[in-house]
């Protein structure tokens, strides 16, 4: 026998591996590509929602809920979003998510006493001064995320948070 | 690489024997289909096997979207159907391969009738083999009801009032079975805990005896 020839016990474990490989490929293949389906799934796009008129917008952060229409597999609901809003010093709408960087609590404005018009978060002690930059040494490692946001008829529209580089 | 992994776990654990008595075990002849062609009865417990192996797989993946309410079960049904990739497969995998199981194993047991296999000494995996059946069709009757459409509820009701007439035990076994007065809610709770936990658990203690009793025994000789 020769260096190139394989023995009958070869032939046949390679025969029965690569036939027992297709069989299971074939059958896992469908199964595994069905779980991992949501992982290949493209973003939902989410229409901007009118929030509130400009009007009402201060140099204050306040505080506006408005509802989106969420999808979720089969189950579709209303669900209630917030946003902290204000005019900053050019006069430009800044729209920013209350969702706090570090574990996803609620933030709020102005409710720590020790440190006034900053954004506070009661869960870790996380701040952020107005514009949404995260206080070096408090938890959050970024900046809140921030509304996308479009001027329309006098009226804010919001659609996605978008998250930000850090600082 | 592979290998000394493998040489590594067998030095300790001395895992060779475990497989190596399964892959050595010899197929008799006249159970070989390349001896005698008419030898391919014999393939139809392992084909039974095979697409249970199927039925489990392709039910755990079901699991992931399925939810066992009535408010829901449809709709997720619906979803996982027409939106997931590969739904219709995975599902038609599941709905077919269950009519296909009960197929099989109809023709194994009567595989094993005409040739009196079930003879002394191998009458108890007779019996544990027509407990699988039960269990077999314990588990077509119960996930049978878990999509809840028309067809489903409807059927479940004509199963329920079928065990209505067993002497006796009748009424208790319908209130069991639909887990009080209506066939409704918790209905579908009951039967997707049966069908996923209950049945499964037992078919594979069942199986095991199955196999763990045919490996002793030997398989019929010739006939």
């Amino acid at each position: 026998m020769s260096k190139e020839d394989i023995s009958r016990r070869q032939f046949l474990n390679y025969t029965l591996t690569g036939v027992g490989g297709f069989m299971a490929a074939g059958v896992l293949m469908p199964m595994v590509r069905f779980a991992i389906d949501p992982v290949l799934a493209k973003e939902a796009n989410q229409d901007m929602v009118a929030v509130t008129e400009v009007a009402k917008i201060g140099d204050e952060p306040k505080r506006f809920n408005f509802k989106i229409k969420q999808k979720d597999g089969w189950y579709e609901s209303e669900v209630t979003l917030s946003a902290w809003v204000y005019k900053n010093g050019k006069g430009e709408i800044n729209a920013l998510s209350p969702v706090c960087k570090h574990l996803g609590c609620t933030i709020d404005w102005n409710t720590d006493p020790g440190h006034p018009n900053q954004f506070y978060c009661p869960c870790h002690g996380g701040r952020y001064t107005k514009d949404g930059t995260n206080v070096k040494g408090t938890p959050p490692l970024a900046p809140l995320d921030v509304y996308e946001s479009k001027v329309k008829d006098g009226k804010l529209y919001l659609g996605k948070a978008k998250p930000r580089k850090g600082a | 690489m592979l290998q000394k992994v493998y040489d590594w776990v067998d030095e300790r654990l001395d895992i060779t024997p475990l497989w190596r008595d399964v892959a050595d075990h010899e197929v008799p002849e006249h159970v070989n289909p390349a001896h005698h062609f008419s030898a391919f009865v014999y393939c139809f417990g392992g084909l039974t096997f095979f697409i249970t192996v199927i039925q489990i797989l392709s039910g755990m993946f079901l699991a992931m979207y399925y939810a066992p309410d009535i408010v829901n079960a449809w709709e997720s049904v619906y979803y996982l159907q027409n939106q997931v990739a590969f739904g219709v497969i995975v599902r038609g995998m599941h709905h077919w391969g269950a009519s296909l199981v009960i197929v099989m194993m109809f023709l194994h047991t009567l595989r094993v009738f005409f040739q009196g296999a079930y003879k002394k000494p191998r009458e108890l995996n007779w019996v544990v083999g027509v407990l699988i059946f039960g269990v077999m069709l314990g588990l077509g009757f119960t996930g049978y009801l878990l999509p809840w459409d028309m067809k489903a509820v409807f059927a479940t009701k004509v199963g329920i009032q079928i065990a209505e007439t067993i002497p006796v035990i009748g009424p208790i076994a319908k209130t069991f079975l639909s887990s009080g007065e209506i066939i409704g809610a918790q209905t579908l709770t009951r039967f997707f805990a049966i069908h996923v936990f209950f049945l499964p658990a037992a078919l594979l203690a069942l199986m095991g005896a199955h196999f763990i009793m045919i490996r002793k025994q030997g398989i019929s000789g010739p006939l």
